[in-house]
């Protein structure tokens, strides 16, 4: 069955199997989102590369994989957390398995009053109102195919609030597991932040792999700032090697608020991370930042949209990747300022170091501006480590590994730079500088994803 | 037989073209020699063979440092072995902070020579004072190596790295190249500081200016590939005084 599934009738033949094992089918709201979702997929099917955001990242592959609905299988059991793959961060954990919150792997105990932080499926149960207002009010509008397949399949997540003026001081960590032993097992993780005028948060979000087996996960993140809110929204993909990871993150931005967002992809065996900020009042701030570190034969695709949908607001980009062996990095900037937008500043770097004659990097800035008071720019580069630097290095008695190794985490270090919260900072350095010893330690990691 | 370097009849070059055609030089341990020419005789080559850079083809001839074959090793490993180049144009490297890369280089160094490495703070006592000797601070020191740097300032950070490494054979490359007359005596007052029986030292320079602050035992004349004449010290003012051409002509006849 599975084996002539395409990427237009993958996954399509399980909706309505799926659709009958999800909770709380007696809440309208949620059932017509839920249709909307299935009808919104069963029209487009998986994206392909016709469409011109998926020009250089291919799913045809994905559906030969077999994946199944991880509702429809019996999931391998996981009862602990994987060391050592996700952030190292003080602060409460909120744990998913296959996209199942997991109350008894998550620690919540120490929130301070006003933040709330619930498995999805239990505030579905209890406290469903919290959740109609944002479920699926941003991903609903984008148009992407995989956003739709998450709302129809999902059925439980983590549902975050920041209430007015609430500090979370130390991060909310959730962490997101896939387990798959033998059958290869589908997922959608959903993540609902709702960050009210005035607080601050930081939610860390580590993808990891437990188990032996392919797994696909399919996430979804909205995230909405009020007036003066500041989130710090910070992600590592470190998937399992034979993991197929898409991920579509939705943000609202209204005044004064600053988003940061740093992601780091460095796992899975293909990677999308797609991300919508659209800034919807004045004077606030959007950071988006980000590295890839790529090896073997990974694949890993960066598409972001800065949506500049209010005057006098400033965004931030800088993606910096570094990609090995045979492996491929895509990386998809847009900036849009709308005609109301004016003096909008807005700054967008791309930069890819390549390490081997096969590697491959595809940039694509993209900027397109209707209003004529604004101050943006782009820049791309491609190359390689600078030969002199390295002569340099190793004249002083460097040896040649450690002489890159030093390189590429000075290359790094100056996107890990931008983002706002320190210990995050060397958090994120201590997973690069494990990267580099590690790619030291098996020069050929030949990691081939299942079904190639 | 006591002598720390012997290069003999090296021929060299770059992407096909011969640069040095049949270079002799004897270096003993202690003595400082200093190698001058015309521009585009092969000094800045005969300084990157010596370190190992990569694109440089030697098609014969020996060098031998410390009784070994010295072509055989990779450029750290020589520098682990105690040869030092002072680059004519030291590198930017953005993004590495001046104390890591000293401290790896450091480190690299002492592991080769079998002794303990430094952590941070053994390393920050053991530069300090040498740095400050050399007008360098603790701002400098924790800035991206070589970043914004002015020509002074380059040239007086390679002298610092040579007094942490401490080489058995420091190779000058033009290093009073850019120096106005101040910035020279700074790094000439470091260069003369490290003056030990244990240390060689090979100054290239196209002047006789920095050889009135670094005083050489021999000089030799580098034209056209090769040692066309040696010296003392003397010889460096009669060049000041008449010029290379009595060599080039001599030796395009």
């Amino acid at each position: 069955m599975a084996s002539k599934s395409t990427p237009l009738t993958a996954f399509a033949e399980q909706l309505d199997g799926v659709a009958a094992t999800l909770p709380r089918q007696d809440l309208g709201w949620l059932q017509d989102r839920r249709a909307g979702a299935r009808d919104r997929y069963r029209a487009a099917g998986l994206p392909t590369p016709r469409l011109e955001s998926w020009k250089f990242t291919n799913l045809n592959r994905l559906p030969r994989v077999g994946f199944k609905a991880a509702a429809l299988t019996d999931a391998p059991s996981v009862d602990s957390v994987p060391v050592g793959a996700a952030i190292t961060a003080e602060g409460a954990v909120a744990v998913l398995v296959n996209g199942q919150f997991r109350a008894d792997l998550s620690k919540l105990g120490d929130l301070p009053a006003g933040a709330t932080v619930l498995g999805i499926a239990d505030a579905l149960a209890s406290r469903d109102g919290l959740l109609e207002p944002h479920l699926d009010r941003i991903s609903g509008q984008n148009e992407a195919s995989l956003a739709a397949l998450n709302t129809a399949q999902f059925g439980d997540g983590v549902y975050v609030h920041l209430a007015e003026g609430v500090t979370l001081e130390r991060p909310l960590h959730v962490i997101s597991i896939g387990a798959a032993r033998g059958e290869p097992v589908a997922f959608h993780p959903r993540l609902l932040i709702v960050a009210d005028a005035g607080s601050h948060g930081c939610v860390l979000e580590s993808h990891v792999g437990a188990g032996d087996g392919a797994y696909f996960t399919n996430t979804v993140v909205e995230a909405t700032l009020g007036d003066g809110a500041v989130l710090q929204h910070y992600k590592l993909q470190n998937d399992h090697p034979a993991a197929w990871h898409t991920a579509t993150t939705g943000v609202e931005i209204a005044a004064k608020a600053v988003y940061d967002s740093f992601v780091l992809q460095i796992g899975a065996h293909l990677a999308r991370n797609e991300i919508a900020a659209h800034i919807l009042g004045s004077h606030a701030e959007c950071h988006l930042n980000g590295t890839y570190l790529l090896r073997g034969k990974q694949h890993a695709d960066n598409t972001t949209l800065i949506d500049h949908a209010a005057p006098e607001s400033k965004s931030r980009e800088v993606y910096k990747g570094v990609v090995d062996d045979q492996a491929r990095g895509v990386f998809q900037g847009k900036i849009l300022v709308r005609r109301d937008a004016q003096k909008t500043d807005g700054h967008q770097i791309n930069k890819t170091l390549l390490l081997s004659r096969g590697a491959e990097i595809d940039s694509k800035p993209e900027l397109e501006i209707y209003a004529d008071d604004v101050k943006c720019g782009h820049g791309a580069t491609a190359g390689e480590l600078d030969e002199d630097a390295l002569f340099y290095l190793e004249a002083r008695g460097i040896d040649p590994e450690t002489a890159r190794g030093l390189l590429v985490e000075a290359f790094i270090g100056e996107t890990i730079d931008e983002i706002l919260r320190p210990t995050m900072r060397n958090a994120l350095r201590d997973i690069v500088a494990g990267w580099l010893t590690e790619g030291r330690h098996d020069g050929a990691t030949e990691k081939t994803g299942v079904g190639t | 037989m006591t002598s720390l370097l012997d290069i003999k009849n090296l021929h060299a070059g770059i992407g096909g073209k011969k640069i040095l055609k049949g270079l002799d030089l004897t270096i003993g341990a202690g003595e400082i020699h200093a190698i001058m020419g015309p521009n585009g005789t092969g000094k800045s080559t005969l300084s990157y063979v010596l370190a190992g850079r990569d694109g440089y083809e030697v098609t014969s001839g020996d060098v031998l440092y410390k009784g070994k074959n010295l072509l055989d090793l990779e450029p750290n490993e020589r520098a682990c072995e105690g040869i030092f180049l002072a680059f004519q144009y030291p590198v930017e490297i953005p993004g590495v902070a001046g104390t890591t890369f000293l401290k790896a280089a450091l480190n690299a160094v002492r592991k080769h020579r079998g002794e303990d490495e430094l952590d941070a703070m053994q390393f920050l006592k053991h530069v300090r004072g040498k740095a400050k000797e050399l007008g360098v601070g603790d701002e400098m020191l924790k800035r991206a190596v070589n970043v914004g740097f002015s020509g002074g300032e380059k040239k007086r950070n390679e002298v610092l790295q040579m007094a942490v490494l401490e080489p058995s054979l420091a190779i000058l490359d033009e290093t009073d190249s850019g120096l106005d007359i101040d910035a020279l005596k700074v790094v000439a007052d470091g260069v003369n500081a490290m003056r030990s029986p244990d240390r060689s030292m090979l100054i290239i320079t196209h002047y006789q200016r920095l050889l009135g602050y670094i005083e050489p035992d021999f000089v030799h004349v580098l034209a056209n590939g090769r040692i066309v004449a040696s010296g003392g010290k003397e010889l460096a003012q009669e060049l000041e005084a008449s010029g290379y051409a009595k060599y080039t002509d001599a030796d395009a006849a």
